[in-house]
């Protein structure tokens, strides 16, 4: 079954490059519409999916408040996301007369465009990756710290008080929490020894790293997980939205499909830090394997990869979901207090032990 | 198109944000203006009457009987207080005697009260600081409080169940196993409080040493209720006032030395405890009797002032009744207490940040109909 | 002694922090604690309490009797202006005239449910319902007029 699917994948996209390659002789004009094609895909995966994660967020929350959440839209509420988009898709695009129209108007398309840039490393199954870049790592951590600019852009733009101080906010987190991202990402590049997405998790074969690495590793997972919970500005450190601070924050003046789309590149984010999370620390789409026990590791291996993926993607972006219904929001200095006075120096003696056990070879 | 710029400060260079009137954590109409230096708060002017309803210069057109109702709707929250504080204010005029099974249902009702508007105020702090859940979990209690409330007073929030010389009708034969079974749930959920807020350290760092008060700023700012109790102002009009046979019942005065946003939280946290054992006591020991005294169908109360203070869920209530003996009154004047607890406001805020604010804002426990009237 | 304190606080921090997580995470995985009310469809069992305070109405009997006398004790007692009574000269039987209620004007957009009228009523003609769906589009359809048309006083009621 999994052999079958991983088989499928693949083939599909080499099957496809043939038949492209066979059917139109020039080279670069191929590429060309791979590309398209992979874009065209990931658009179409990517709006199901942010509907998904709409949808699980409420239900999650609801469950969690002793709620129902959605029921009435479709089948147990699962249209409720559909309808809302198109209540969103009606309502009119406002702009505020005293903003900075061109740059108010650019701001949620560089938000969305930079969490969409960010899926391209992403390995969802063996072999099956839009672009198996060599930097991976390091590409995702360097696109991912672009949206501040978006932010920045819609809060300075607006001309409204609320949204600076929400994009001031924000910038200041991004800053800070970027190292602490970073630091537990190279925890895991030490231990592999490469940045490419496919070699990380091919590393993991014989057991996932969250395993193999012991504590300092699960010490930088959890790290990773706060500090990009951080980065994508999700609650406790909504900051830059603080609701009952800012009412909105940064988006305050947005409307219509404008304003969706900041939550659309909201969930992509969602989706994208705990793709990498599970990528890194969760092995990837590898199954899980526990030493000799052979029977155990088959019939791990008949489910397939992708669905590993999935579920380990999941289970992280429910992790950071509860951290949202459950914990109080931070102040802004005492977001930075804990990214500079606990965050980061525990990270960075982490990246020390983590690189003695890579050297002296102390991990499984 | 304009750049930000000079221009969204003021002509002195001051960033000004106005919170309010429409604003997710002011609770109601309350309009904050607040200079800003980046993230510090600088100065905050409360701007208040976007919720005046006259209810004390209505008060004068009514009769005696008929004023209590409006009270419900100053500090909703604690409805049933303000209607006792009337009723009271009416019978010291009167002179009328309440009977003792009147009173035990009215402490009875004021604790419920008192414990409902704590749940509600528990749950909207949290909401305040960000988080969402506890609010759920504060209104499921709540819910059955109020359910008591309705069945036994035929209303959830506004009552009206006070009158003069007593309480409008008996309490619902199952009353006292509707509030057993209430407070058993209640008691039970004390410690999911302080596990999802109380205990949390995000909640501990949000509220420890914000919005100091200090005693003799409590003192003259008039603060009263839990934010004075929270800075160590002993100022329970239970305990020093007693109304209604408060004098028979055993019970604590809370207080807290801290004088920042964490005391008056644990002040109110413990304030639902003692509420409970106050209810524990009572509910078993209802006197048989009366639940009414007899009163003429037109009250004129004699020329004279009268005053009466209660302990509501936010502090003391004062009504203070000038009569002129005729059949409703000459002048009505409610000492509010969310009017003195908000004046303390700019003095706790001033130096802090917006996130504080919004802090003091929730420990104060505003009720914005209370301040304006 | 620094080292102590500083783990000391992480530790305590993400103890408290997995205490409200583990919370949570018990209400996410117990549906059954779920307290939701499906107002519009558990119309058919929805039990108000019987002093719950929706609407004053006017009960009549079979025979499209009521208790009302036209006193007018609940419209001195009301504090909004809320019930308007117009009353008209009856003749009785015997030659001579009766006060009673012509129309009994209930306006349930002021009224704020205090329960005054109700208390005073002499004669018990005026309850509490237990309704309370009283939304309509049109706030002339708040004013109601409680006496049913061709309704009369109920013998021995003074």
């Amino acid at each position: 079954m999994s052999l079958f699917l991983e088989i499928s994948f693949s083939a599909m996209a080499n099957g496809l490059h043939n038949w492209l390659a066979g059917s139109i002789s020039n080279a670069t004009l191929v590429s060309v519409t791979e590309m398209a094609i992979a874009g065209v895909s990931l658009l179409l995966f990517l709006v199901p999916l942010c509907f998904f994660l709409g949808y699980m967020e409420r239900k999650v929350a609801a469950f969690m408040q002793i709620r129902l959440g959605p029921n009435r839209v479709g089948p147990k509420g699962t249209l409720q996301i559909v309808a809302d988009t198109v209540k969103l898709l009606f309502k009119e695009g406002l702009t505020p007369n005293a903003s900075d129209k061109f740059l108010f108007n650019l701001a949620p398309i560089i938000v969305v465009v930079t969490s969409m840039l960010a899926m391209a490393p992403i390995a969802f199954a063996k072999n099956f990756q839009i672009w198996d870049i060599n930097i991976g790592v390091l590409y995702v951590s360097a696109i991912s710290s672009l949206a501040v600019i978006g932010i920045l852009m819609a809060g300075w733009s607006s001309y409204n008080k609320y949204s600076l101080l929400g994009a001031m906010r924000s910038g200041a987190q991004i800053v800070s929490y970027e190292l602490s991202v970073g630091l537990s990402l190279i925890s895991i590049v030490i231990l592999t020894g490469s940045l490419r997405m496919s070699d990380i998790v091919a590393s993991q074969a014989d057991g996932w790293w969250i395993i193999k690495g012991h504590i300092p590793v699960i010490i930088s997972f959890v790290i990773f997980l706060i500090a990009s919970t951080a980065e994508i500005n999700r609650a406790p450190f909504d900051l830059a939205e603080a609701e009952q601070e800012l009412t909105a924050g940064f988006h305050t003046e947005y409307s219509g499909m404008k304003f969706a789309m900041f939550l659309l590149a909201e969930y992509i984010n969602l989706f994208i830090v705990s793709a990498i999370a599970a990528t890194l620390f969760l092995g990837g789409w590898m199954p899980f394997h526990l030493g000799n026990w052979s029977f155990f590791n088959n019939v791990m291996d008949y489910i397939p990869g992708s669905l590993w993926f999935m579920g380990k993607t999941f289970l992280i972006i429910f992790i950071i979901m509860q951290f949202r219904w459950t914990f109080p929001r931070l102040r802004v200095d005492q977001l930075l207090t804990l990214e500079w006075k606990y965050l980061l120096p525990i990270s960075m003696v982490n990246v020390i032990i983590v690189t003695m056990m890579a050297i002296f070879g102390w991990h499984l | 198109m304009s750049l930000l710029g000079e221009d969204i400060m003021t002509e002195e260079g001051e960033f000004v944000i106005n919170i309010g009137p429409q604003h997710p954590s002011t609770h109601g109409v309350l309009h904050l203006k607040v200079w800003l230096d980046g993230e510090m708060i600088k100065k905050v002017q409360p701007h208040l009457g976007y919720i005046h309803r006259s209810i004390e210069k209505m008060s004068e057109s009514l009769s005696y009987r008929n004023f209590i109702y409006a009270t419900s709707r100053m500090d909703y929250l604690s409805a049933h207080i303000n209607n006792q504080a009337c009723a009271l204010c009416v019978e010291k005029g009167l002179q009328v005697e309440v009977p003792p099974r009147a009173q035990i249902i009215r402490i009875l009702m004021a604790e419920l009260t008192r414990l409902s508007s704590h749940q509600l105020w528990w749950g909207c702090t949290g909401l305040d600081l960000g988080a969402v859940t506890p609010f759920f979990y504060a209104f499921r209690e709540r819910e059955a409080v109020l359910a008591i409330m309705e069945e036994s007073c035929g209303a959830r929030l506004t009552q009206n169940y006070c009158v003069p010389g007593g309480v409008m009708y008996d309490i619902h034969p199952n009353f006292q196993n509707r509030v057993k079974d209430v407070i058993k749930q209640i008691k039970s959920k004390f410690q999911e409080y302080d596990d999802i807020l109380s205990g949390n350290v995000i909640f501990e760092q949000r509220t420890k040493g914000v919005g100091y008060l200090s005693p003799e700023d409590a003192v003259s700012f008039g603060c009263t209720g839990p934010t004075a109790r929270g800075s160590g102002v002993s100022c329970d009009v239970r305990k020093w006032f007693p109304y209604d046979g408060y004098e028979k019942v055993q019970f604590k005065e809370i207080l807290e030395t801290g004088g920042d946003c964490y005391a008056r939280y644990m002040v109110r946290m413990a304030e639902m405890k003692q509420s409970v054992y106050i209810i524990e006591q009572l509910i078993d020991h209802i006197p048989e009797g009366d639940f009414q005294a007899k009163t003429k169908a037109v009250i004129k109360l004699p020329k004279g002032e009268f005053y009466q203070r209660v302990e509501t869920a936010r502090g003391e209530l004062g009504v203070y009744i000038v009569s002129d003996g005729a059949a409703s009154p000459y002048r009505i004047k409610y000492r509010s207490p969310n009017f003195s607890n908000l004046s303390a406001l700019g003095h706790m805020a001033t130096g802090s940040k917006i996130g504080d604010l919004v802090a003091i804002m929730a420990t104060i426990d505003l009720v914005i109909p209370d301040v304006d009237r | 002694m620094f080292l102590k304190e500083y783990f000391g606080t992480i530790f305590r921090s993400v103890r408290s922090l997995l205490k409200g997580m583990k919370l949570t995470g018990y209400y996410f995985t117990h549906p059954k604690e779920i307290h939701t009310e499906e107002y519009p469809d558990n119309r058919a069992t929805l039990q108000m309490f019987d002093r719950f305070k929706g609407e004053v109405v006017m009960p009549h009997d079979d025979n499209n009797e009521h208790r009302c006398t036209g006193c007018q004790a609940c419209e001195i007692a009301c504090p909004n202006g809320t019930i308007k009574i117009i009353t008209k000269q009856e003749l009785q039987p015997d030659g001579k005239k009766k006060k009673a209620i012509d129309t009994f004007v209930y306006h349930l957009e002021l009224c704020t449910m205090c329960n005054l009228c109700v208390v005073a009523c002499p004669s018990d003609a005026i309850v509490m319902a237990q309704t309370f769906e009283h939304s309509v589009y049109d706030k002339k359809q708040l004013k109601k007029v409680l006496n049913k048309p061709g309704s009369k006083i109920m013998e021995g009621v003074e």
